[in-house]
């Protein structure tokens, strides 16, 4: 569509981190006045391409050319020299700061006598770009007062005041109403007519066909298509996100019989945006609960364990009403594995010991009185049983890789007598051998009367592990698939905004 | 596997000798020191002297200990001395009774641990905030309540608190083992302890593990407080005499003690035998500047420095990264 060079153009970028290629030869080009779609599964890679783009990662291999000129991206710094702004998905808005303050943050302009600032002039610009961008709101605005739409607004002026030509949108319609969404696609209309390239982040099928110029489509950290939106149908585009074969390297034997019913949750709602969420757990199954990241799941698990306030609704275990803190859930029988290991999962200074026997300690010391020896001793069972590799139970598990970590957190509440495990990405960062040994351990669970519920962002897993899954969007649940309906697109199909 | 559980229970031998064994190393090596520079050191009177001053800042810094275990801090421990001890000694006053007076010093204490525990468990304040705030609460409270006078003589029974012996050895370092005992017992031997050290380690991960957190968090302020107040009596039955601003001086001694002793204020990590090893060596160091008969006023100087230099120790021996900041 343009005979002129691309705006930026990215060859043959790769970049690899420990245990898995997040970026594998990815070629990517955005010329001024495009809007170009980049879509693709969770841990597809575009989060990386981003990153890579704005200098946050440095690219192991390839090259970029900046208007046909091969030029180097090797810090944030470089990334704004060549005009590259970014705009995430979290803000980086000093909340109690004016609007104006905000936009010229580290560069105002000196005043009169040194040290000094030329406020006058700081609002004049800020005005303008607001002007700029059809926003009329003060610039004497504290940013804490602004809604989400607005505040976006704002980091739009910022990057432009910093002279941004190729703009990185991560999700941007995320927390935005219809109505905010119309004002920002106008507005990018807008930028696009001065020239401004943007690269669009979306799970939203709707947005990414109304407003895309050109479709990228990633997998597996490959460019797997580049496209005109009217050269695929969303189906089809849902089907290039998934395409893998599936791989059945995890495969279990299903649940074949109805077990006793565990886990009852009617109509749940919780301060997290979780709202009405019915769900059910029986003995003897892994149920999954997936969609893409965003969509709730984290934040039912944290719910149903009483981390999270619950607004609304019941739960019910063992067809017994059910409410209150972790500590409550975990004496009636509710485990969590928090989906953050390090910051929610493991006391990382304290011993492999002392992390496993933390949940179940007043079962095991029913008289309060601790006995080194002995927990040790259970301790050693389980590291054992779990083939944890450790030289010794009184090692500080910060010590230990990703994938014996995780196995302390899931063999923590082996002795803490738990009837319901909720597991919240149970191989995040975990290399493949450790994965299929935890996939081991959670089949071992529910064939002795556990039960399950797994969250996962890879849908291989959820489709090869779980007997049935729910899908989640927007803090609801989406759908239900059972074991026969279960397929990566199936979920895609579900989770994403099809509007 | 017997033989990694073996070698394990060897490691945390190892562990508990590395961070107390050089401090009582140390602590030694402060005794030959003085020993050698003065005559006076060595004699019993100076020795049992040592020891009755190292009990009292034990007495405050033990409790402490628990707080700071947490990744918490008790500011008002100080304030908690002056109030528990001028309420002790009206009591006494008008009762006569040294047992109810006693009584009434670790129940005060023991209020105002409650009270800083619910400020910070249940209201979620900083334990800095919480407990500084309370530090000028309770010093107000306790001004206008003395109101500028001061209370003295006590009876002897109570007074043998803080100046009697019992075979030879001052009472109050009989308190100082047996708080010795219950606190180590309490915090390496009981769940709660295990708990206690959890939360300090990781809070987030010890709440999702099932640690009722603003339980554990309310007993360990309360027993502060309580700790605080039985110091107050000893320094009362020593001083024998109560005016409301005594022990102002004690907050930041106790919280050096600590320290010293290897307690992190990162919270996880520390003992209680590692806070009476602090209190000693903070109290040798001073006896020993006495005993040299240097200024006093290089005190807060020195006394600085040890805690520097006991930090860095600890920083350099703990190398490798706690996985936090």
């Amino acid at each position: 569509m343009n005979s002129t060079p691309p705006l930026l153009e990215l060859r043959d970028i790769s970049k690899q981190f420990p245990g898995v290629k997040a970026l594998d030869h990815v070629s990517f080009a955005v010329h001024s006045g495009e809007v170009h779609m980049l879509v693709g599964e969770n841990g597809a890679g575009k989060s990386s391409l981003m990153k890579v783009l704005c200098g946050a990662y440095r690219a192991d291999e390839g090259e970029f050319f900046h208007r046909g000129e091969k030029v180097e991206i090797r810090s944030p710094a470089d990334a704004r020299a060549l005009g590259i702004a970014v705009i995430f998905q979290e803000f980086s808005l000093v909340p109690y700061l004016s609007i104006a303050q905000n936009i010229f943050l580290g560069r105002e302009f000196p005043g009169r006598f040194p040290g000094t600032i030329d406020h006058a002039r700081m609002h004049r610009e800020a005005k303008q770009l607001l002007d700029q961008l059809g926003l009329d709101i003060p610039t004497r605005t504290l940013v804490h007062e602004l809604g989400v739409a607005q505040q976006q607004m704002v980091e739009i002026a910022k990057a432009l005041s910093q002279n941004a030509r190729i703009l990185v949108m991560d999700e941007p319609t995320a927390a935005l109403s219809d109505r905010e969404t119309e004002r920002l696609f106008a507005m990018i209309r807008q930028l696009q007519s001065d020239g401004v390239a943007i690269v669009y982040i979306s799970h939203r099928m709707a947005e990414v066909f109304a407003m895309g110029d050109r479709i990228t489509v990633l997998r597996d950290g490959k460019k797997v298509a580049s496209l005109l939106p009217g050269e695929a149908t969303p189906d089809e585009l849902v089907h290039l996100m998934v395409g893998r074969s599936v791989d059945r390297s995890y495969a279990r034997n299903f649940c074949q019989s109805e077990g006793e019913l565990i886990l009852e949750v009617k109509d749940l709602s919780s301060v997290n945006g979780v709202k009405g969420i019915n769900l059910t757990v029986r003995s003897g199954e892994i149920v999954g609960l997936s969609g893409l990241v965003g969509a709730g799941r984290s934040e039912v698990a944290r719910a149903i364990f009483g981390a999270d306030r619950v607004t609304g609704g019941e739960i019910l275990l063992h067809a017994r009403a059910h409410r209150g803190n972790p500590d409550k859930a975990v004496a009636a029988g509710i485990a969590l594995v928090p989906e953050s290991r390090k910051a929610e999962g493991l006391a990382l200074i304290r011993s492999v010991c002392d992390n496993l026997m933390l949940p179940g300690l007043s079962l095991a010391f029913p008289s309060r009185i601790y006995h080194a020896a002995r927990a040790r001793q259970i301790a050693g069972a389980l590291i054992d049983r779990l083939r944890i590799s450790t030289p010794s139970s009184q090692r500080p598990v910060r010590l230990l890789s990703g994938g014996n970590q995780q196995k302390v957190v899931i063999g923590k509440w082996l002795g803490s007598g738990s009837r319901l495990f909720i597991i919240d990405e149970p191989t995040r960062g975990i290399d493949v051998g450790a994965k299929a040994e935890i996939f081991a351990l959670i089949d071992q669970l529910v064939s002795q009367g556990a039960g399950v519920l797994m969250i996962s962002s890879e849908l291989s897993e959820i489709v090869q592990v779980c007997d049935r899954s729910y899908v989640m969007r927007d803090g609801r649940i989406a759908g239900h698939l059972s074991r026969e309906q279960l397929s990566e697109e199936n979920i895609l199909k579900m989770g994403v905004h099809h509007e | 596997m017997n033989d990694a559980i073996a070698s394990g229970r060897l490691m945390a031998r190892l562990v508990d000798l590395k961070t107390i064994g050089y401090r009582l190393a140390a602590a030694l090596a402060i005794c030959l020191v003085l020993a050698a520079a003065s005559d006076v050191f060595l004699t019993t009177n100076n020795l049992l002297n040592v020891l009755r001053q190292a009990s009292l800042l034990f007495l405050l810094a033990s409790g402490l200990t628990l707080v700071i275990l947490t990744a918490g801090l008790d500011l008002s421990v100080g304030a908690n001395i002056g109030m528990s001890a001028c309420i002790a000694a009206s009591v006494i006053k008008l009762t006569g009774s040294a047992m109810l007076g006693a009584a009434t010093g670790v129940g005060v204490g023991l209020a105002i641990g409650l009270l800083n525990g619910v400020l910070v468990a249940l209201m979620r304040m900083p334990p800095f905030i919480a407990t500084y705030g309370m530090l000028w609460v309770v010093h107000g409270v306790t001004y206008w309540f003395m109101a500028g006078t001061t209370i003295y003589g006590f009876p002897a029974a109570f007074r043998a608190l803080g100046s009697g012996y019992f075979l030879g050895l001052p009472i109050p370092v009989y308190l100082m083992f047996v708080f010795l005992a219950l606190g180590s017992f309490f915090a390496q031997r009981t769940t709660y302890g295990q708990e206690i050290y959890a939360i300090g380690a990781n809070r987030e991960a010890a709440r999702l593990s099932g640690v009722p957190i603003a339980k554990r968090l309310i007993l360990v302020y309360a027993v502060s407080g309580a700790m605080a107040g039985l110091a107050s009596l000893v320094f009362l039955a020593r001083m024998n005499s109560a005016e409301g601003d005594i022990g102002e001086a004690f907050t930041l001694p106790a919280i050096a003690a600590a320290l010293i002793g290897g307690t992190s204020l990162f919270g996880g990590v520390g003992t209680v035998s590692g806070t009476l090893v602090g209190a000693l060596i903070l109290t040798l160091v001073l006896n020993g500047m006495n005993l040299l008969t240097i200024d006093a006023s290089w005190q807060p100087l020195v006394t600085g420095v040890i805690v520097l230099l006991a930090v860095f120790f600890d920083a350099l021996t703990r190398k490798g990264g706690d996985g936090r900041q």
